[in-house]
């Protein structure tokens, strides 16, 4: 099971292209996104904007500032995964609805929502808080979506055997939720938390530099601190900045995300010894450490001992019953009708506010989706373009693996967005910059996901074939075509996928930005969305933000779902 | 007169509904009595397996009455406990922490609850192996663990789901040899053990009493008393009798042709399942019978000689029996003229008369005959599939899907397309 083959899964597997949880799950979207738009109507005309410092001793809360909102964030998707997953995994009725609008979710282009959220927050918060609290929904909706679905794929494929372990020793739920649940999800829900980690970073610095016309959502942290100097120009902080956000990066990955994936080792579920487990020097080092055998040894033991007998007194075994009706309780209904009368009001509402979109406005925003669908296309086949022959030269060949992996992944965990900043300073004076840098901003932000997934594919191919290959004695394109590309097409595809979703995402900062006292757009759906916002236009801002989610829901049904299944059908080396 | 421990009056379990119901156990009644070593024998599919989750209160019966000393069962049953096929033991906790989990779950203190622990893997024989993990352990050392943890919480009623299947020979056989001396010497405080098997030889080795089930649906065909004492000799003739005549019993008598054949979906009467065969171990069954002239052959007997399960064993005489090439009385095998032409045919003449027979099977008739009538001589797998999943559950229904491509591909009927999932007609066929 590698980070790879978990990354992406469609929880239906229904062919139709749209189900009715579908329905019920961009109803919903619909309805919240309409709640915003109605609240954005009171948002203040001029957010100030906090000033942003350039001193370098400045940098180190600013760190704090990112590292905190991030921190929140990450703790708050987790206990979200945590419930939801449950409930998804163990009530039948709710996972009709839960799993279809996790899927949507999953699917949306989040930093679409960022304006929507903005305004509506600050329409009844002081800005500060309202950036602030928008920051950590955005980072949020960044996170959740894919743990939960981890957590809730392993909630489901729990052997049977195991589960009936635990119903006929009588653990209670929280025992069971401790011996039986965590661990079994473990492994799969640090892997997802760490990639959930790197993306939130992405929208983290694209929320601290939100400005749109004279609203200035800037949040004190990294972000801001890399696009004031990329707007004043000061070469010295850019570097600065630059260095202590990849620094702080790295050091997060290794004294938490390192030490947590050699730990969870343990946690594998296959009965065999792994040849090549994974190490972290900082596990290691606490391992050993005196002080955290004590802490372990004298508090936690005793302290996780006596809460758990106090479970046990209190929270009787449940003697789960298989065949057991879920009988649909009378809360549950009546809430489900107040949820479903809401959605209706807000879906009632939301089409008249879009009926009030003229026509021709209708027509600028096909134009714009198209636009931005063009970039996310150039920006995907350059990342093809490059990362399949690199990919596979360094998954096909040890050596230089061991040499470039390190490297590629430090350079990978710069967030795109906090370098986007000083590529407009690069790009904005020349022919069709912003064009250049929007489709360059789409490419770095995705780059990264198809390269990795290109490697794991390449390793993976058993020698076997390889030598077999070498026998027949293909080479060059038959090579391609026969061996290599069909083995990585899996890897391909998922690193695909989550490339375009990225590309999206990024639209919305590449297209429309204020650079010094200028403000520079190009067409598409993300400059447009700004646009709306900054003029108050709210019916095209919901128009159009409806329109960018709905395309790529569309698309991802329509063709990425396809080769995905393809891909797993057909291509899967098991 | 023997003291009664559980008891099941007219237990029924179903899934589904509607037309589409199906009935895993039919109208069970059976007792278990202090004392008694009681093993549940049958084909894969007999719903033996669900009996045990029923009666371990793990699953609701759908219908009847599940008595535990008089008293109806809810929930699970707390005197029971169950040693799993797969072992159950939670891989990332040590050999310890697994037995003392199930005495944590009783409010058992830490100190007592390892003390109790290490005790019991003592007695299995384990001591030094408290704080490995059970992926360190061989498959006979980790049922040990699943043995210790079963016994941690001094279960009345033990019951054991094909304990020793997952094994490998040499650790089974010696596992069974402990579980004798604990169960006959009372060094445990189990008051009776109930075992689910698929191993006729490991049920008469073991057991005081073997209850027969068949399939389609799952109900009790037969008891057997098996009245040796223990140690018992495999090789005596004895023990030997009784193998053959729980064969007899489970590999049946062969019917007239239109019984054993059943019907073909949709007409009246009940659609034959097509065991889950390979043709090339067929093939190996038919040739090893051919083997020094045609004569009668006891089934338990080729068990030891093509070093396979009696599970496996019965299915492929279920196959030559339905395809017409062998004919069973009495435990005993006989190969019919064509079972004797197939053996001795060259490979291309095997498919010839292995597709006479194969199309005679009212299942492939049906379904040749519904290619005959497609347009282009073609269906797709899903249309077949909508139409068998009106005789046989969903699952059943691909699985029967699976052998009929099988057969009907060695047959050369028709052809099928894995990518576009389509079967199509040969020529000429």
């Amino acid at each position: 099971m590698t980070q790879n083959t978990r990354v992406f899964g469609t929880s239906q597997n229904s062919r139709k292209p749209l189900t009715w949880g579908d329905i019920i799950a961009l109803s919903l979207v619909i309805a919240l996104l309409y709640v915003g738009a109605r609240l954005a109507v009171n948002a203040p005309e001029v957010v100030p904007g906090p000033d942003i410092s350039l001193s370098p001793s400045a940098l180190p809360i600013y760190t704090l500032f990112s590292v905190g909102r991030m921190a929140a964030a990450y703790l708050l998707s987790f206990l979200f995964s945590i419930i939801y997953g449950r409930v998804a995994a163990y009530h039948q009725n709710a996972e009709k609805i839960l799993m279809p609008l996790l899927d949507v979710l999953q699917s949306v282009p989040i930093l679409s929502f960022l304006p929507v959220v903005l305004l509506s927050l600050s329409s009844f918060l002081p800005e500060g808080t309202a950036a602030e609290i928008a920051s950590i929904v955005l980072i949020f909706t960044s996170q959740a979506w894919n743990i939960t679905f981890a957590w809730y794929q392993s909630l489901t494929t729990i052997p049977k055997e195991l589960k009936e372990a635990s119903s006929i020793f009588r653990l209670n739920k929280w025992i069971n939720f401790k011996a039986l649940e965590l661990p079994f999800g473990m492994i799969s829900l640090i892997w997802n938390s760490m990639m959930s980690w790197a993306g939130g970073w992405f929208f983290l610095m694209a929320a601290e530099i939100f400005t749109v016309g004279s609203r200035d959502f800037r949040l004190p942290g990294l972000g801001a601190y890399l696009q004031e100097a990329a707007n004043q120009s000061n070469h010295v902080a850019i570097f600065l900045g630059t260095g202590v956000l990849i620094f702080t990066v790295v050091l997060l990955d290794q004294l938490i995300w390192r030490p947590l994936i050699a730990w969870s080792d343990r946690f594998k579920v296959e009965m065999v010894e792994n040849d090549n487990p994974p190490t972290s020097w900082f596990l290691d080092l606490m391992h050993n450490a005196n002080i955290t055998r004590i802490i372990s040894n004298r508090i936690f033991a005793p302290l996780t001992e006596w809460f758990d007998r106090l479970t046990i007194k209190h929270a009787p075994p449940v003697s789960r019953l298989e065949n057991g009706k879920n009988q649909l309780k009378w809360y549950v209904i009546v809430f489900s009708i107040i949820v479903f009368a809401l959605i209706s009001y807000g879906l009632y509402h939301a089409t008249e506010m879009l009926l009030s979109v003229p026509v021709q406005k209708w027509g600028v925003i096909g134009l714009g989706v198209t636009a931005t669908f063009l970039r996310v296309i150039v920006a995907l086949l350059i990342a093809l373009a490059w990362t399949i022959p690199v990919g596979v030269l360094i998954g096909t060949n040890r050596p230089l693996a061991t040499v470039l992996q390190p490297i590629v992944q430090v350079t990978a965990s710069v967030p795109a967005t906090a370098l986007f900043p000083v590529l407009l300073l690069l790009f904005l004076n020349a022919q069709g910059g912003l064009n250049t840098a929007a489709v360059l901003l789409m490419l770095m932000g995705t780059q990264w996901y198809l390269l990795f997934n290109v490697i794991a594919g390449a390793s993976a191919i058993p020698q076997d074939l390889i030598f077999t290959s070498k026998l027949m004695g293909l080479s060059g394109w038959q090579r391609w075509r026969t061996l290599l590309l069909p083995a990585i097409f899996p890897y391909l595809v998922t690193g695909a996928i989550t490339a375009s979703g990225g590309a999206w995402n990024a639209s919305i900062v590449a297209e429309y930005q204020k650079f010094g006292e200028k403000t520079h757009t190009v067409t598409g759906i993300g400059s447009l969305i700004a646009q709306a916002t900054a003029s108050g236009d709210y019916p095209l801002l919901l128009a159009g933000t409806l329109a960018m989610i709905i395309t790529v829901v569309v698309v991802n049904r329509v063709i990425w779902r396809r080769l995905y299944r393809l891909a797993e059908e057909k291509y899967r080396m098991e | 007169m023997t003291e009664a421990l559980l008891q099941l009056e007219h237990v029924f379990q179903s899934y589904g509904a509607g037309v589409r119901r199906f009935t895993a156990v039919e109208n069970v009644n059976l007792n278990l009595s202090v004392g008694e070593f009681v093993a549940l024998l049958g084909p894969s599919g007999c719903g033996k397996s669900t009996l045990l989750r029923i009666i371990a209160g793990l699953q609701k019966a759908t219908q009847g009455k599940v008595l535990y000393r008089g008293q109806q069962l809810e929930g699970v049953n707390p005197h029971t406990s169950i040693i799993f096929q797969t072992f159950a033991l939670f891989p990332w906790l040590t050999v310890l922490e697994n037995v003392s989990l199930a005495l944590k779950a009783k409010g058992v203190e830490k100190h007592e609850r390892d003390k109790k622990a290490e005790d019991l893997l003592d007695r299995v024989g384990l001591d030094g192996f408290e704080s490995a993990y059970p992926r360190e352990l061989s498959g006979g050392m980790r049922q040990k663990v699943g043995f210790a943890r079963a016994m941690a919480v001094e279960p009345e009623l033990l019951c054991m789901d094909e304990p020793f299947s997952a094994l490998d020979v040499l650790s089974a056989e010696s596992l069974r040899g402990e579980l004798l001396e604990l169960w006959t010497e009372g060094k445990i405080p189990t008051k009776a053990i109930l075992m689910v098997s698929h191993n006729i030889e490991e049920a008469v080795f073991l057991a005081d009493r073997i209850v027969v089930m068949d399939k389609e649906p799952g109900r009790i065909i037969a008891e057997h008393k098996i009245d040796l004492p223990h140690p018992r000799n495999r090789k005596s003739v004895e023990f030997q009798n009784h193998v053959d005549q729980v064969y007899a019993v489970l590999a049946g008598q062969t019917r007239p042709e239109k019984e054993e054949l059943g019907t073909a979906p949709g007409e009246v009467g009940i659609t034959r399942h097509l065991p889950e065969v390979e043709i090339s171990d067929l093939a190996g069954l038919l040739e090893n019978l051919a083997e020094g002239g045609n004569q009668k052959h006891d089934i338990y007997l080729l068990e030891d000689k093509l070093g396979i399960t009696s599970d496996q064993l019965l299915k492929l005489t279920e196959a030559a029996e339905l395809l017409g090439f062998s004919s069973i009385a009495k435990g005993d095998i006989e190969l019919t003229a064509l079972g004797q032409a197939f053996a001795d045919a060259s490979i291309l003449a095997r498919k010839e008369i292995f597709a006479s027979c194969v199309r005679r099977i009212p299942l492939m008739r049906w379904l040749l005959s519904m290619l005959h009538s497609a347009e282009d001589r073609r269906l797709k797998i899903e249309v077949i599939l909508t139409a068998l999943s009106l005789d046989f559950s969903t699952e059943e229904a691909e699985k029967q899907i699976e052998v009929l491509i099988k057969w009907g591909r060695y047959g050369e009927l028709f052809v099928y397309d894995d990518d576009q999932e389509m079967i199509e007609l040969e020529e000429g066929r």
